[in-house]
């Protein structure tokens, strides 16, 4: 059984048994969960479904937040991609920063989504892999695994630093959604084992120190549109890793490194809305239009 | 932790803590009033659940979890309309806890015949909750496992009649957790016994029948 407590760990045992990251986590959960492969196979099917169920209902145009400070960003984006040939980015990117935006909107409106690794962050996964589901051809079966790789990869970061920004700041959030998603995107487009890490520890690297202040403490502003910049340096990640352009830190260190930033952020930048964004003028303003004085 | 904590849960935003956790609280006292409907709920938010729930939903989630639907239900949006249908009469009481978890709620349920019970829980991250106080006597679990919890007075021998009755005629039933507490020496006491697999539906009447126990519930796996 894996212990989930390195990054090497997975690469070594993948690479030894000459099995993609995605096969052996999913014989290893069904061994650990005491279920069938084709049960933990299903489970995670369905979550794909419902990524792909959030991305439908967040492009709608009439989504608002609870709060109404925020809606509407997946279908403005998807406007602009549309009528704009897709914008600087080219319209596969544009279209996943479209999709992002419209799972972490839905979240905001209380719809339906899939914590990948949390809801804050939850619009990166389905924005890489819905993408490359819809555009590319990709068959369902092989994204479906993919997210297997991501999870474990999650699992090695949950245990050795952490997912949660009041612990970590966003850098736990989004910037594990993002090494997730780069690792899964790698594995996708056929790449190693060791790529999988190459691209899970340039995305960690490019991520840290990030705060977490949510505006009102509300999961919206900023959160909505770092889920954007974290689908970007997942792409990117996941790019210069297949390029061989690799990282000069191992993936374990950069984990270890997000851990020791995470625990150095003091708490009015972990989630606690007593600073960056939340206590600028403007945050405070919202914060008052929402919750009074 | 397993893949699907990575990965999920499948949930109604926007928050794990403030949502999620919510609904799960909610269940607990679901599950307490044996999915009967309440005529009368009272909301206690404190801490950030008081600061911040209108905008995370966490009344709605709240009232959705006492009503029975899940963390991933569609209802929870709607749940104030599927409430006031369902002639719940409910109030949210903004109040600090004291020495409360930050996100704590308390919800005190009184059903049609009168009858009337709480249940005091905490989010404490991930959609996870710690239930604290089930009618103002501490337990402690989280909602994972199967839960029995068993009221009694505090004699001695009790806790040995509800094991041996599991060991002896529930003979696959094993234990995860025990907790044990009680009002003052001779008074009121709960035991809460976390299960790894399903206890059947019989176990409940069959404790009910131990001397010195005065009620017995069964919390599933919420």
């Amino acid at each position: 059984m894996l212990k989930y407590q390195s990054i090497q760990e997975l690469v070594s045992a993948a690479e030894e048994r000459g099995l993609k990251i995605s096969e052996l986590v999913l014989r290893d959960q069904a061994e650990a969960m005491d279920q069938t492969q084709e049960a933990l196979y299903e489970r995670m099917r369905k979550s794909f479904e419902v990524m792909r169920e959030s991305v439908a209902a967040g492009q709608k145009r009439e989504l608002r937040s609870m709060s109404g400070l925020t809606g509407g960003e997946g279908w403005r984006m998807k406007q602009y991609t549309e009528s704009h040939n897709g914008g600087l980015c080219g319209s596969f990117l544009s279209g996943a920063i479209a999709r992002a935006l419209a799972v972490a909107g839905c979240n905001a409106s209380m719809g339906r989504i899939v914590a990948a690794p949390t809801a804050g962050s939850c619009g990166i996964l389905p924005g890489c892999l819905v993408s490359l589901y819809e555009e590319r051809g990709m068959a369902e079966r092989d994204i479906v695994m993919s997210i297997f790789t991501a999870g474990a990869f999650g699992m090695v970061i949950a245990a050795k630093a952490s997912i949660a920004g009041a612990e970590g700041g966003c850098q736990a959030e989004c910037g594990s959604a993002a090494a997730m998603a780069a690792a899964a995107l790698v594995e996708l487009m056929g790449g190693t084992p060791t790529q999988c890490a190459d691209a899970c520890a340039i995305a960690v690297a490019n991520q840290l120190g990030l705060v977490c202040d949510p505006v009102a403490g509300l999961v919206e502003i900023p959160c909505i549109k770092r889920n954007v910049s974290g689908l970007m340096i997942a792409f990117s990640s996941a790019d210069l890793a297949l390029a061989g352009v690799g990282p000069k830190i191992p993936a374990d260190e950069c984990v270890d490194a997000m851990r020791e930033v995470g625990n150095a952020l003091p708490a009015a930048l972990r989630e606690t809305a007593g600073g960056g964004l939340a206590a600028t003028p403007t945050g405070q303003k919202l914060r008052e239009q929402v919750f009074g004085k | 932790m397993n893949v699907f904590d990575i990965i999920g849960p499948v949930m109604i935003g926007p928050s794990s803590s403030h949502t999620a956790g919510a609904v799960r609280i909610g269940r607990v006292v679901n599950k307490l009033m044996d999915g009967q409907t309440p005529a009368k709920l009272e909301l206690i938010l404190s801490g950030s659940f008081a600061q911040t729930y209108r905008g995370h939903g966490t009344d709605r989630a709240l009232l959705a979890g006492v009503m029975g639907f899940h963390s991933y239900s569609e209802e929870i949006r709607d749940a104030l309309r599927i409430a006031d249908r369902r002639g719940i009469r409910y109030e949210f009481v903004k109040r600090d806890l004291p020495g409360a978890h930050p996100n704590t709620a308390r919800i005190v349920y009184t059903l049609a015949d009168g009858s009337s019970g709480s249940v005091q829980a905490a989010s404490v991250g991930g959609g996870n909750i710690r239930v604290d106080l089930i009618n103002d006597m501490h337990v402690d679990f989280s909602g994972d496992s199967n839960t029995l919890l068993v009221m009694h007075l505090d004699r001695p021998g009790v806790i040995a009649a509800v094991t041996n009755l599991m060991r002896e005629e529930y003979a696959d039933l094993n234990i995860c957790n025990f907790h044990l507490s009680r009002e003052q020496r001779g008074g009121n006491a709960i035991m809460t016994i976390e299960i790894d697999n399903m206890p059947p539906a019989e176990l409940i009447g069959d404790i009910r029948k131990l001397e010195h126990v005065t009620n017995a519930l069964l919390i599933r796996r919420l």
